[in-house]
């Protein structure tokens, strides 16, 4: 869908963005991460062609990125808002007709929206009467009416309530079942994992990982277990060849917990049939690293 | 050009539409026709509203009872009272002033006008002129000019003045160029300033609503601005044409009315005439200007004044949307604000001081061919007749400052907009110019 190839970007005083390429693929839900001040929103730009790149070079399907590819895509940026004193539906329809549709089409699609997100009844309100929840299903509106096959998102959930936010997610879910690409950007880690098809990492304005989501907790799964036994007391589980033990015990409400690590060759099964007999087992676990526990690893990876 | 149409349409509509544009649409003739009638009751009332006021003169040389003599206004009596009596009892003796002429050297010494408020300006001068002239009439019979010679120096006189045209000789008149010259340049004066803000005031709004990044993820900045530019011009021009429509029919109205009663139109013009010392001058002026407004070239006049009129308001208001782009709020304005306003400032006291009393001088010359100064200068000094290679230089200056502006403001708008919650300086805009994209 979009392919991103040696992007270089130099602000005044310092590089934003140093030879960043990904591949972002069609129909994925692809996160950009990083922590704030990483580079993303300058990434973002320069795919909607707010600004240029120094650098680099960026294909939309296939095609070399240009303006007749802004009616292609849809951004809700981080900073976003709206023409405080203009109606609701004017607003929805004239950023729709920005992107290059037709005035009846806009309408007539901002009238399915309506109905689709409960807003009947705000069709000519002005924005400054809405409240902020409402305001942003009015952005979110704005930002899909023209049918983008690339979505981009930056901080999608920042500032919206639970229940919108829900509503929201799941929009963009059902887009994306329906074939739109959609890139999420994230300073939080955890808020968008769960939804990722595909991520990539951001720190210091260079990529240090991207890839499938599933291959990188693959790739990074340490093959950590964590066990639970309801024994008296705590008890050494060392002494097979199968595993070895990660740091003390901990107990908690009568309980025991041990993280333990399979070593090369062994499979669970070898690890709970010599445990078998020497604890009351309460439960077993893997241990799936977070991305955010992943980014940190490489974080401190790549200042070693 | 599809996009630049749809934001140009929005600012029209959304500022068309407002409230206040339809309040000062309405309110703007009114105030002109309020003033206007006003101005016609007072002329027509104001010798039955004023009380005639009573006069008590000291004339100590007894040579002025037949000079000063009373009118509708003033009523002069003379007393052969002391000046000390006459002071001390000036408040039992419903006098309104006391005018005191001491027999004291040859030229009216020490006159005095004794009065509980201060005496008008008018009044005043109307006694002044008085002493003056009976002063003047003594020393000329005195010198063995007959009375006769006295009365027929009592004249008045007017140049016509006439222009050397491509059309042969034209009848000019300085005073109506003057009028329209004026007229003109304010009028720009105060579009620029009022239209050119709105554009800054559109541009801070954007960016305080942050709405401004949905835009340009579809937009270019530069059709943004443009749009916004243009939009807001439209606005302008179309308030001004509700204006002159409304003023014209509302106050034609209130012209007819007065009209009806054509004695008291009469009176407003005896008025006019008695007021003024100088006789019959200006009545004579008013009906000469009317006449010599007909002789100036109008279609030369309105095509400059539109020219110039929007070239000058697009030179600035891109100036100021750079302004807008650059700070968060209005309250920030201020610092960026100077530069623009000092020439726009500049040009018209320049012009409506120096410029309209010479109007072939250097300095006119030069700020009528400079783009930030020509859209006002220009415009006092094309009555009174102007080469064309000046018009055609100083149009060339002002599409090329036009362009110029519009470059350099385009550069700092497209980064200023997308900086938020920084304070711009100017070595920071400076460097704006500069970037890339």
């Amino acid at each position: 869908m979009l392919s991103i190839q040696s992007i270089i970007k130099d602000y005044e005083k310092h590089r934003a963005l140093n030879n960043v390429s990904m591949e972002i693929p069609k129909g994925s839900v692809f996160g950009l991460l990083g922590p704030n001040g990483a580079g993303k929103t300058s990434l973002i730009r320069i795919i909607n062609q707010i600004t240029k790149a120094d650098a680099g070079e960026i294909y939309f399907k296939g095609e070399k990125l240009q303006e007749k590819h802004i009616a292609h895509i849809g951004y809700l940026p981080e900073e976003r808002g709206l023409y405080k004193k203009m109606a609701v539906a004017d607003q929805i329809v004239y950023l729709a007709q920005l992107k290059g549709l037709s005035k009846h089409e806009a309408e007539k699609r901002a009238k399915q929206w309506f109905d689709r997100l409960e807003m009947k009844g705000w069709w000519n309100k002005n924005v400054e009467d809405l409240s902020k929840g409402m305001q942003q299903k009015v952005q979110f509106v704005a930002t899909v009416i023209h049918q983008p096959e690339l979505l981009i998102l930056d901080e999608p959930f920042s500032g919206f309530d639970p229940i919108n936010a829900e509503m929201i997610k799941n929009e963009f879910l059902n887009l994306n079942q329906e074939g739109t690409t959609i890139i999420f950007s994230s300073h939080r880690m955890e808020s968008v994992e769960e939804l990722c098809s595909h991520i990539a990492l951001i720190n210091h304005s260079e990529k240090i990982l991207e890839g499938k989501v599933s291959d990188i907790r693959k790739e990074y799964s340490k093959n950590h277990y964590e066990i639970t036994y309801l024994n008296a007391e705590s008890i050494d589980l060392n002494g097979s060849s199968a595993f070895q033990t990660i740091g003390e015990a901990k107990s908690l409400e009568g309980k025991y917990t041990q993280v333990i690590q399979l070593n090369e060759g062994h499979q669970i099964n070898d690890a709970i049939a010599f445990l078998m007999p020497k604890i009351q087992f309460n439960g077993i676990q893997e241990i799936i690293p977070s991305i955010n526990e992943i980014f940190i690893d490489q974080v401190k990876h790549a200042s070693a | 050009m599809k996009k630049i149409a749809l934001i140009i349409q929005r600012e029209y509509l959304s500022r068309v539409k407002k409230k206040s544009f339809i309040v000062m649409t309405f309110l703007g003739p009114l105030l002109i026709a309020t003033m206007y009638a006003l101005a016609i009751y007072l002329a027509v009332n104001s010798e039955d509203m004023a009380d005639q006021k009573k006069v008590v003169v000291c004339d100590e040389t007894h040579t002025l009872s037949n000079i000063i003599k009373s009118n509708e206004k003033y009523e002069f009596n003379f007393s052969n009272a002391q000046l000390a009596d006459l002071k001390s009892n000036f408040d039992s003796s419903g006098n309104d002033y006391l005018l005191y002429v001491p027999n004291k050297g040859q030229n009216f010494e020490g006159v005095q006008l004794y009065s509980d408020k201060q005496p008008s300006l008018a009044f005043v001068k109307y006694i002044e002129k008085q002493l003056e002239n009976s002063l003047t009439d003594k020393k000329l019979t005195d010198n063995g000019i007959s009375k006769k010679i006295i009365e027929e120096l009592d004249f008045s006189l007017n140049i016509e003045t006439i222009r050397f045209t491509d059309e042969g000789e034209e009848d000019g008149n300085t005073s109506a160029s003057y009028m329209i010259g004026m007229f003109s340049s304010i009028l720009i004066y105060m579009f620029i300033f009022l239209y050119g803000v709105q554009v800054m005031r559109g541009v801070i709004e954007e960016k305080n609503n942050r709405i401004v990044e949905v835009l340009i993820s579809s937009v270019k900045p530069f059709q943004l601005m443009m749009g916004k530019i243009v939009g807001i011009a439209l606005v302008g021009l179309t308030q001004f044409a509700l204006w002159i429509i409304l003023t014209t029919s509302i106050t034609g109205i209130i012209g007819q009315k007065f009209a009806q009663d054509k004695s008291k139109l009469m009176n407003i013009e005896n008025t006019v005439a008695a007021s003024n010392t100088d006789k019959s001058e200006p009545a004579v002026a008013a009906t000469e200007v009317l006449s010599a407004l007909s002789t100036i070239n109008y279609p030369l006049i309105v095509g400059c004044f539109l020219f110039y009129f929007l070239g000058g308001y697009l030179l600035y208001s891109a100036l100021f949307a750079a302004i807008g782009s650059a700070v968060d709020s209005e309250s920030e304005t201020q610092q960026f604000m100077m530069p623009v306003t000092i020439p726009l400032i500049f040009s018209f006291i320049i012009s409506t001081s120096t410029v309209v009393n010479n109007p072939d001088g250097p300095i006119a010359f030069w700020l009528s061919l400079f783009p930030l100064s020509s859209p006002i200068v220009m415009m006092v000094r094309l009555p009174f007749g102007v080469p064309a290679w000046e018009i055609i230089t100083s149009m060339l200056l002002l599409v090329l400052g036009f362009f110029g502006t519009v470059w350099l403001a385009a550069k700092i708008y497209r980064t200023g907009i997308l900086m938020v919650g920084k304070k711009a300086s100017w070595k920071e805009i400076s460097k704006w110019l500069f970037y890339k994209n």
